[in-house]
């Protein structure tokens, strides 16, 4: 692949700036979210924005997509300064944002979705006027000039033109008026082929989706393709993505690119945030780095590497490598065998699934999104209700005596001496408390300690050693948790399972949202657990890290085990096939990624 | 007897309609207003204290008009109760309040204000405005069949039908019922496609309280013929509960308002005891229960309630 060359301050390549962002700063409260930005973004580029998490990068996008309103700072489109009070005035620049949090009405058609709030023609009153007389003149001269000789048939009568008199001219004249009153309060109606007319737009950008269908009926991706339509419909010739292939599998991100790179081609600016680095170096012709609110600098995407964007970034050397330590003492800590669950509406969310979890291993769980890792982990947490099959976990402290957990609640298996701790997905709603401060986060896993009254002292001391230990940035220990940024949330969250020395870890993507520095805590977290011993089980959707960081790999696919393969032997490409592989053809993908192994990797992997 | 039966109550039903639909007006912009019995009665005050210096601005009682009569009564009441719209609105978007608290305190208000204002006010001439209220195409004592049932209603009756459909039009097929809808379901995506959700909040709320107000004039005018003795508040619950047993669709308010209307009038009708009549009376109330349990079991997403029903929206939270 060939990328433009730009040379910054020379003039090698002549470009025309789409959108100029100067010493652009916002603060919320105390904390500075953009401090002094300069940006610059050309027309028919991808831009990417890097930074960690709280650098800064969506909220500097979201100004220039109105949502926000900068409070010092200007903002030149086409060399001229322009006020954004309103996602309205960003429209009437032609900015289309696709927002991290789809936004999307669920119960509404795409079609309907894409329609949402454009732009009505102006009602000229003179003009509509003139119009209809011009439409009735030329109807009655065709009665007039009609010659039903010319047409013979049966029904010819229907084919006549509509003769107007003089007196229903002059009443719809009157009525004219009314119309345009009507038009203005948006008494338009919706035309029942609106869907029609929306899908033949898309047709010609190249989507293929039924824009006819409601959201809640749709996949992620066809989500983010309703998103990139309607900006599209609505005329942007920027367009802002914040974060688009957190959600999607490498498959439907290697489409996502094609369509940007169309897009790019066809003259549109396209910004990009992304946090992951070989996202950045396939789809962008420069890059923007963002740290701490500051602009830090602009570069050429074709003359820089991941190793240098990383340090620009966090501002010292990261190691980029996850060390992973050869697990010793494996024994059989957590046994899953045939479970099955269904959810609300009776469709099988998990079904026939069957793995170990071993000490001193970290067992990855890769899959699509919503392909029941959740249901997987809260079932085995005792949270989700299991229809079938067992969850047997095997007691270190009693010789490794087998103990039954399903369909027990998290009381009654910790009361049964299970030591499993959860990170769920959901961080300020199962995991954390948000409104409550650090020290009665901790308190929620040791409320039941303590006579008549609670033990604050030890979460105390527990949530200053979290803090300390862990980095975590907060103006001390008595701040809501919801207050703090997300990887700082997470920090909180792990710190404290961990703080109750498991033996069985379960994290559901500890990492999402989170930036590199902040990843990289978590995975060694996770490794130091992994070496004391416990039994981790990782959920992750970056197939990067669960190659770099997993022992072993169980892959599912709605609700099923499609395969488990070695972390240390496994390509990217067998995962992506794995995940997507559709029910009924297990056997017949087994092969072809046995192929695969055999093209690609040269020891050969092995399906475990 | 059934001719009567269903003419008085299509005529009781006209109160629910009109509480429901302004209420159903509301909530498509995702505000709950828990203050439509407040706000009904408010519209009661409004257009009673229209009709007084209505009244008081003639020589003579004969020289009312019922065209005026109703005219003036209704404009009052709208103002009157689009101004307790106005107070919830400026609560619930301007100041970002709880939207439960500010609408039981709009009907603790609009109950008690209903009960002082009109205690003091002077009713002579109400019962003649009432009987012009009142009046029908056709007179409802010398008709019968089906006749009486369509032709000898008031023109309050008609006029609630005919905004129930029209809401209903309005809300599924324009633009501007669009935008209402996207507003009450996602008011962010609403605010990030360009639409107004404050200025759509405000007017949704305003429209919908005056319309309930109505509701409120034609109890006291029409249905009682001006006696102002009786309060609206419990009524008005049962058009809240009305919105639910709709599930949100105005032009089944039309039929729910006279289901409801016929389970609240039948113990009249019916040769039954004291308690038998007060447990019919509460069949509404555990109809509407019934249809939240049956919409919330098998319910498909679009016969939920607006998804962001009783949220306050602010662009910048974090």
């Amino acid at each position: 692949m060939t990328y433009k060359q730009y040379q910054i301050g020379g003039n090698s390549v002549e470009k025309t700036v789409a959108i100029e962002l100067r010493g652009i700063t916002k603060t919320f409260g105390d904390v500075v979210a953009n401090k002094n930005v300069d940006l610059d973004v050309y027309e028919g580029e991808i831009l990417s924005i890097l930074g960690e998490n709280g650098s800064g990068k969506t909220t500097l996008m979201n100004m220039i997509a109105g949502i926000y309103f900068p409070d010092a700072g200007h903002i030149y489109i086409n060399g001229e300064e322009v006020v954004i009070k309103s996602p309205k005035d960003a429209f009437a620049h032609k900015i289309g944002m696709i927002h991290q949090h789809f936004k999307l009405v669920d119960t509404f058609s795409a079609a309907d979705n894409i329609i949402l709030g454009e732009k009505c023609p102006k009602f000229d009153l003179k003009e509509e006027k003139a119009k209809l007389v011009e439409a009735h003149r030329a109807e009655n001269e065709a009665y007039e000039n009609y010659d039903e000789a010319e047409h013979p048939g049966p029904l010819a009568y229907m084919a006549k033109p509509k003769f107007h008199p003089e007196k229903e001219t002059k009443r719809k004249l009157a009525l004219m008026p009314l119309v345009g009153i009507g038009r203005r309060i948006k008494f338009n109606w919706l035309a029942k082929k609106r869907a029609d007319v929306v899908q033949d737009i898309a047709n010609r950008f190249g989507f293929k989706i039924d824009l006819k269908k409601k959201i809640y009926d749709m996949s992620v991706s066809e989500k983010q393709t309703v998103e990139i339509i309607k900006v599209l419909y609505r005329g942007a010739d920027i367009l802002i993505l914040d974060e688009p292939t957190a959600v999607l599998t490498p498959q439907e991100i290697d489409k996502l690119f094609d369509v940007l790179r169309n897009m790019k081609a066809a003259g549109k600016s396209i910004i990009i945030i992304t946090h992951k680095l070989n996202e950045v170096m396939a789809i962008s012709d420069r890059v923007a780095v963002l740290r701490k609110g500051e602009h830090i600098a602009t570069v050429n995407t074709s003359e820089t590497n991941e190793q240098e964007l990383t340090e620009m970034m966090v501002g010292k050397k990261v190691s980029l490598n996850i060390d992973r330590a050869e697990p010793h003492d494996v024994k059989n800590r957590l046994v899953v065998s045939g479970l099955s669950a269904v959810d609300a509406d009776g469709v099988k969310v998990l079904d026939d699934i069957s793995f170990e979890a071993r000490s001193g291993e970290i067992l990855g769980i890769a899959g699509i999104a919503g392909s029941g890792q959740r249901q997987l982990l809260e079932a085995i947490a005792g949270l989700y209700k299991v229809k079938d099959g067992t969850i047997t976990y095997f007691d270190p402290a009693k010789d490794d005596a087998p103990v039954d957990l399903r369909s027990k609640t998290p009381v009654q298996i910790r009361d049964l001496g299970v030591r499993l701790s959860f990170v769920p997905e959901d961080r300020l709603g199962m995991g954390l408390v948000g409104n409550m401060d650090l020290i009665d986060n901790m308190m929620l896993r040791s409320y039941r300690k303590g006579f008549m009254f609670l033990d604050r002292k030890s979460p105390k001391k527990l949530a200053e050693t979290i803090v300390e230990e862990l980095e975590v940035v907060t103006p001390s220990t008595h701040t809501a948790v919801r207050k703090l940024s997300g990887g700082n949330v997470q920090k909180v969250l792990v710190g404290r399972e961990i703080a109750a020395s498991p033996s069985v870890l379960m994290a559901a993507y500890p990492v999402r949202g989170l930036d590199i520095n902040s990843s990289y805590t978590i995975y060694n977290l996770l490794n130091e657990q992994k070496e004391k011993g416990v039994a981790v089980i990782f959920v992750g959707e970056d197939l990067d890290v669960l190659i770099e960081l997993c022992d072993r790999i169980l892959v599912i696919c709605a609700g099923k085990v499609t395969g488990v393969v070695d972390g240390r032997r496994a390509i990217k490409e067998q995962i992506g096939l794995l995940m997507t592989k559709t029910a009924g053809d297990v056997d017949e993908n087994q092969m072809s990624i046995d192929d695969l192994h055999d093209t690609n990797n040269d020891e050969g992997g092995e399906a475990l | 007897m059934f001719w009567t039966f269903l003419t008085s109550t299509i005529k009781f039903s006209t109160l629910f309609l009109y509480g429901s639909v302004g209420e159903t007006i509301t909530e498509k912009s995702g505000h709950l207003n828990l203050g439509i019995p407040g706000i009904m009665c408010l519209g009661a005050i409004g257009g009673c204290y229209g009709v007084r210096s209505y009244i008081d601005s003639l020589g003579s009682l004969s020289q009312m008009s019922g065209f005026a009569v109703v005219l003036v009564g209704m404009i009052c009441a709208f103002l009157f109760a689009a101004l307790g719209g106005m107070i919830f609105s400026f609560f619930t978007v301007t100041l970002r309040c709880n939207q439960n608290i500010t609408g039981l305190t709009i009907t603790t208000f609009g109950v008690a204000l209903n009960s002082l204002m009109l205690s003091k006010i002077d009713k002579t001439g109400f019962y003649e405005a009432g009987r012009l209220f009142s009046k029908g195409i056709v007179d409802a004592n010398t008709t019968d069949g089906l006749v009486k049932v369509l032709f000898s209603q008031s023109a309050l009756v008609y006029i609630a039908i005919a905004i129930a459909i029209i809401t209903a039009i309005v809300i599924k097929r324009t633009r501007v019922g669009l935008n209402l809808r996207a507003v009450g379901e996602n008011p962010a995506t609403a605010d990030a496609a360009g639409i107004s959700v404050g200025k759509y909040r405000y007017l949704a709320t305003l429209i919908g309280s005056g319309i309930a107000g109505f509701g409120g004039l034609f109890f006291i005018m029409d249905y009682l013929t001006g006696n102002i003795e009786y309060g609206i508040d419990t009524y008005g619950w049962l058009a809240v509960a009305l919105v639910i047993f709709t599930i949100w669709k105005p032009n089944w308010a039309i039929l729910g308002s006279i289901i409801f209307a016929a389970l609240y009038r039948a113990p009249s009708y019916l040769n039954i005891g004291f308690t038998e009549r007060e447990v019919i009376k509460m069949l509404p109330y555990i109809v509407t229960v019934l249809v939240l349990i049956i919409t919330s079991i098998f319910g498909r997403k679009s016969v939920q309630p607006p998804a962001a029903l009783g949220t306050t929206y602010f662009r910048e939270e974090r």
